[in-house]
Parts: C-alpha cells; structure tokens; sequence
C-alpha cells in the first residue's frame, strides 16, 4: 500500500509538472508573439526574409530527413552516419564546382551556371550514394539480425569513421564554396526581397520530394520498398528482393542527401569535415518531429522545423526583450523537438513510434 | 494420380531453430496437379515444413526439389520466381498497401505489365468483392477479404506449386467453406497445392492424399480416403469418440 501510495504521488507530481510545462510553452509563445507584433517594431520585410530563410533551410532538413526516416521505415535503425554522408555529397558538389569554376563554365553565363549546379547535384548525388551503399555492406547489413543497439553503435562508428577519413584527406579546415555570381541577384519581383539562391533551394527541393513521392507511392519498386518495410518475410515470399529493396532504399535517400549538400554548401558557402553533423542531427530531428518513418511527415518537419528556427527567437522571444536573438536559433530548434515530444510522442504525422509489425 | 511426374520433393530435411531440432528428417512429395495435405498437432512442425520449402529456414542437412531441381540453399525471393508460391499463416497481407497493390506486389516476380495486369484481372473475377475495395488499404478488409486477398496474391505469380499454411484460420465457419471451394476450384484447374491445416476434417475433404506429422516427422502417409476411415486419424484430428 504503502508503495503504491508513493507511485501514485509521483505519477501525478510528473502528470501536474508536465501540464504546467506545456502551458508555459502555450503562454510565452502567444504572449510572446503578441508582444512581439504589437510592438511594431519588425517590418513586414524583416519577417518575409525570415520566412524565406525557414523555408530554404527547412528545405534541407527536409531532404536530409527524408534518408533517416526512409531507413528507419525499413530497418528501424537510425543511420546516424547521414549526416556524414550529406557532407561527403558535399565535398563532392564542391571539387565539382571548382572544376566547372576553373573551367571558366560556372560563372559563364545564368543558363551555364544552371547546369553547372545540376552537374554538381548529380556527383554530390552519385558519389554520397556509393559511400552510402558502402557503409550498409559494411557497417549495417552483418549486423542485420543483431539486437537494435548494436546496428545503432556501429553507425556511430560510421559517422566518426566517416568524418575522421574526410579530415585526414582534406584537413581540418574550411573549404570556401565556389561563387556562383547568378545566385546573389534578386528576383526582379516588388514586393519581396529574394535572391535567386533561394528560388533554386526550394524548387531543386521540390523537385526531388515530388519525384521521391511519386517513387515510393506509385512505381513498382517503390511499392515493393513499403511491402518490406511492413514485413520482411512475406515480402521475400513474394518473390521481393528484400535486400535489393534496402539497398534501393539507402541509394535514394543518400543520393538526395548528396544533392542537399550542395545546396546546403551553396547556402552557407563553406564545409568541412564536420560540416554534416549539425544539419544531420537537425534533419534528424524533422524526421522525429514529421513522425519518423513517415514520409511526408519528415518534409513537413523539415519544413517545419525551418521555420521554427529563423522565425521563432524573433517572434516568441523578442517581445519579452530577450537578447542576442540569432545565436538562439538552435536552442529554439532543438526546444521544439523536446516540446513536440511532449505535445505529441509520435510526431505530427506519426502513428505509431515503436514499429509494432516489424 | 500415382504416375504423374513429381512436382515438389522434401528428402529427409533436417532443419534447425537454432538448437531446436524442428524437422528430423522429413520427406514427401506432391505430384503434377495433385492436391496433398499435411495435418498434425500445434507446434509438429507444419509452418516450418513449409518455411523450408520456400527457403525463410533452410534445411541443415536433406534437399528440397521443384521436378527434380534442387532448391536447397536457394534464397527465397528466387524460389517464388522459379515457382513454389506460399499463402502464409495468418494471411499476412500487408496492412498499409491497398488491395490492388498487394496483388501487384504478389506478381512482382512477373517481368511484363501487361501478363501482370491479367493477373489482377483473374484474381478480380475469381474474388469480386477484392474489385470492389481494390482502392482500400488492405487493413481495413475482413478477415474473409484477406484470406481471398493473400490468395488472389499468391496467384499471381503463376505459382507451379502452392503451398497454403492455414488458410482455414480465424475465419468464420461460413467462410471457411468458402475458402475450401476456391481451393476445390484452384485445384480443378489443374494447380497443384500442399495444403497444411488444422482443419483436418476439411482439408481431408478436397485432398488427394494425405501426410500426418508429429514432432518433426511423418508418421503415417495415405491416400485422403483411407486416412478419413482411419481410427486414430478419426480420434486423434477429427474428434470422432
């Protein structure tokens, strides 16, 4: 009695704190956002150009989110290395700009800097997908009937393997993206100020989630990817090469990562060796926030998450005067996980976390 | 019956769950056309006879044949393609796909489009109301509909040799009857079926012939008819006092 007495206590201390957390979050956000706006003290420029920044970062994460929840999908793994692999798709985008660059083509005309950037998403792609397939031969597929933790050490040690390999060969410093001129102009539109960078982050982005989309919903293969990550054993008694499906499964969300490190290095103009890392754990916090193997649900997360970043420090936190607002922007993304995970376990589009059926 | 060429051919297969020794050395065969049942206790061993024949648990030592080509050793999505198609246990059809992708995904092993839309075509005229919810996730038909799903899937890959695992299971006595017609019906169209089933008064009913198994082994193998009028068989499986 006594015991159960003291458990009850403590369920309900837990039930009274988390209620009273989750109103505080409520308050200070609409509070904040009211104080915020009724100050006057943002333009609507200022807000746009939040927006868009949310909207094209958001598009990354999103396009790196799309691997992990994938994976998780048909393996119900984390492949931490993801990350590492966005950063390698990187690199790759990047030695191919500096050829395009030297060759005098990148900077040619608009139409060649164009291709150029196609040219150096397709190595990005091509190249992150084959360290990708690698390190499942490797690193995941032996261990594929192991307990979930050990598949989970070992891509700990491929994003480390990974990162520590780039820097051995391209050191520790940073490499300076090449300067594609085109992309710095505005758009010659009134009423929004937005650089061509950025109409290109978020088409190039759509365009992959669509084709991923139609991929995995409508063709045969992508069908049978979504038959094996519900079961395995009567996918194989289908005649469904299971292995052949993650493998398919891992080449495409690798290869969009690859391409996003490209933007992403477009974006932010420099990376190196540790350059995945920070955005790999950012779109692996989309993924958990869409609902983690749930495919639209990592785009809106990433989206999502976006958006949070660049609008939230201002809008929730400048009202109550708080200072140095840009530097807490990953304080506020990673404030968001923690809430969403209280709000709601499963992620905005989540049904189910634990993956009962595997 | 008995001169017809062999189909499917199990020689004295031992096969392993780690340390448990399921099968100790289980042999039958089912021939051309015919339809053969397995019939034993929970937990004798059924399931796993058929999950060594399709290659999910291979066999440590014994070989499995399709007409005389072994398939020990095979992996199992390549077994499907050469022919030997199974219905598992508990229909398994997969929850989140919709009807019609299901059996897509049932003729995946089929190479041309338009061979596969006929495939859909019969198994829509064979299972009319699966027409009807071709659209709807698969996890939200009945019980009935799955069963006629996981079997309209399995034909679907033009299957030499069907291996169905408790098709009976779980279904109401209504549409039990049901299922032991379509597979009268499959069975007049010349397919051939290792049929395993608790139902054993049933399953002896459509079947040519007969294999009883108990821990891992055969213990009697005979004609349906005979084994119908057996005294243990009408004991032990058909509760007869």
């Amino acid at each position: 009695m006594q015991v159960r007495l003291a458990d009850r206590v403590t369920d309900l201390a837990i039930a009274t704190f988390l209620w009273a957390f989750r109103i505080s979050v409520v308050l200070i956000v609409v509070v904040g956002s009211f104080l915020t706006l009724s100050s006057g003290k943002y333009g609507l420029e200022t807000w746009t150009g939040l927006v868009i920044t949310g909207l094209t970062t958001g598009s990354v994460y999103a396009l790196v989110a799309l691997g992990y929840t994938m994976v998780y999908g048909i393996l119900r793994m984390i492949n931490f290395a993801h990350g590492d692999i966005f950063m390698i798709g990187g690199f790759a985008g990047y030695f191919a700009g500096l050829a395009l660059s030297r060759l005098g083509f990148l900077n040619a005309n608009a139409i060649a800097s164009l291709i150029s950037i196609m040219i150096m998403m397709v190595v990005a792609g091509v190249f992150a997908l084959v360290v990708a397939l690698l390190v499942e031969r490797i690193a995941y597929r032996p261990l594929r009937n192991a307990p979930r933790l050990i598949p989970l050490i070992s891509a700990f040690g491929a994003s480390y393997f990974l990162e520590y390999s780039v820097k051995g060969w391209a050191g520790p410093g940073v490499y300076a993206f090449p300067d594609v001129a085109v992309l710095d102009q505005l758009v010659p539109i009134d009423f929004v100020r937005i650089k061509w960078l950025d109409v290109l982050v978020v088409i190039a982005a759509l365009v992959m989630m669509a084709g991923l989309y139609f991929f995995v919903m409508r063709t045969k293969v992508g069908t049978a990817i979504r038959a094996v990550s519900e079961d395995k054993a009567t996918a194989a008694l289908m005649g469904i090469d299971v292995d052949r499906a993650i493998v398919t499964t891992f080449a495409v969300g690798a290869a969009m990562a690859g391409a996003a490190g490209v933007l992403f290095g477009l974006m932010f103009r420099q990376i190196n060796y540790f350059s995945g890392f920070e955005p790999g754990l950012k779109a692996f916090t989309a993924a958990v926030l869409g609902g983690i193997g749930n495919i639209p649900g990592a785009m809106l997360g990433g989206l999502f998450l976006g958006q949070v970043e660049a609008v939230g420090p201002q809008l929730f936190l400048d009202g109550f005067g708080v200072p140095g607002l840009a530097g807490l922007a990953k304080a506020v993304g990673f404030t968001m996980l923690v809430l969403i995970l209280v709000f709601r376990p499963s992620g905005l589009l989540g049904e189910r976390i634990s993956g009962t059926r595997a | 019956m008995a001169d017809a060429a062999v189909a499917l051919e199990v020689q004295d297969v031992h096969t392993f769950y780690g340390n448990i020794h399921a099968l100790k050395g289980l042999s039958l065969t089912v021939a051309e056309g015919e339809i053969v049942t397995l019939i034993g206790a929970n937990g004798a061993g059924k399931t796993t006879t058929l999950n060594t024949i399709c290659g999910l648990v291979p066999p440590r030592e014994g070989q499995v044949r399709l007409s005389g080509q072994d398939l020990t050793g095979v992996p199992p999505h390549q077994i499907v393609a050469r022919g030997v198609v199974q219905v598992p246990e508990g229909r398994r059809v997969f929850a989140r796909l919709t009807t019609e992708e299901n059996l897509q995904m049932g003729g995946y092993t089929v190479r041309d489009q338009a061979v596969a839309r006929a495939g859909i075509d019969r198994a829509y005229q064979m299972f009319p109301r699966l027409k009807e919810r071709r659209h709807q996730v698969a996890g939200t038909l009945s019980g009935g509909e799955q069963q006629m799903l996981a079997i309209g899937r399995a034909l679907m890959a033009e299957p030499r040799v069907l291996l169905l695992d408790e098709p009976s299971m779980g279904l109401a006595p209504v549409l039990v009857e049901g299922i032991f017609e379509t597979i009268d019906r499959l069975h007049q169209a010349g397919t051939t079926i290792l049929l395993v089933e608790q139902n054993a008064r049933m399953a002896l009913q459509v079947a040519d012939r007969g294999y009883v198994i108990e821990t891992g082994k055969i213990v009697l193998a005979d004609s349906a008819a005979s084994l119908r009028e057996n005294p243990m068989i009408q004991k032990v499986y058909l509760g007869v006092a």
